[in-house]
């Protein structure tokens, strides 16, 4: 088994951003591979890839439903590691929500420098 | 126009089994960012968001040079608590890249490699933190942490921090 480690981890499984989208598409309930194409605007290789990639770590189940295939999110499984996604975006996006306010001040402070330049060299 | 940029979301991504990656635009020229990254008086302004009071911010910004940043925590249950990071840099390319050890002193056998880049177009700059550990198990411990014991009050001071941000 020496294929995709990567893949097979649900923390990468679930961050990838193509995939989050996919789960939150099945968020509202289950839904044919075709659906994702449409919504996504995604090749079906591309869906059916992430589909698989979510099935191996429990992310997403499937049932059949006469000839068609239904996928589904398991809710139960993802709830920790979005909810740690989450607040750890949540913490940069604060941090960096400050660093703007020091980047207005920087950006200020350098208009007002190359105003006293610009006097100077009249 | 600080609007639209206070609006903005730290992307966050797990692109490889040890490491983690936050991407973030600033409406400001890289070497501003750069400056707002990298001096003292400045980070004590941002790096512990809203809860927190950034209580020290040491840079000693070259290879080979430390860093250590304290927090203390502002309200909620562990109000005055201090917790701390440290490291050393490894590469120091002024408005580019910053390479740099992390230690969390509450757990000091564990440590991260932090590589800052900086990319400009048009006055805007993209900010990429990449996050590599030594270790899937040890990236998984840091996520993990959020979830389960052990670090568990750490990482209540974080998410309290994250949590004012509503």
């Amino acid at each position: 088994m020496a294929r995709a480690a990567t893949t097979t981890d649900a923390f990468n499984a679930i961050a990838e951003p193509r995939r989050r989208e996919i789960l939150d598409a099945l968020a509202s309930g289950e839904r044919p591979v075709g659906d994702l194409v449409d919504l996504l605007g995604v090749a079906q290789p591309q869906i059916s890839k992430h589909l698989r990639v979510l099935r191996e770590v429990g992310a997403v189940e499937v049932r059949s439903d006469g000839r068609r295939r239904l996928y589904s999110v398991n809710g139960e499984a993802l709830k920790p590691i979005f909810d740690w996604v989450s607040e750890y975006e949540r913490t940069w996006t604060e941090r960096f929500q400050r660093l703007d306010d020091v980047l207005e001040e920087l950006k200020s402070n350098e208009r007002e420098e190359g105003q006293d330049d610009e006097q100077r060299d009249e | 126009m600080s609007n639209a940029t206070s609006s903005r979301k730290a992307e966050v991504t797990l692109p490889g089994d040890d490491q983690i990656l936050i991407t973030r635009d600033f409406d400001a020229p890289k070497h501003l960012v750069w400056k707002a990254f990298t001096t003292p008086e400045l980070v004590a302004r941002w790096w512990s968001g809203h809860r927190g009071r950034t209580t020290s911010a040491e840079i000693d910004l070259r290879v080979g040079g430390k860093w250590r940043y304290v927090m203390e925590v502002g309200t909620g249950p562990a109000a005055g608590a201090e917790i701390a990071f440290h490291g050393e840099y490894r590469e120091v390319v002024p408005n580019e890249r910053l390479v740099s050890t992390e230690v969390f002193e509450q757990i000091p056998d564990d440590y991260a490699v932090n590589t800052m880049t900086l990319s400009e177009v048009d006055g805007v700059t993209r900010m990429e933190v990449l996050v590599q550990h030594n270790s899937k198990e040890a990236r998984d411990g840091h996520i993990n942490s959020g979830m389960e014991g052990g670090m568990q009050e750490a990482m209540d001071l974080l998410e309290e921090i994250a949590i004012s941000l509503a």
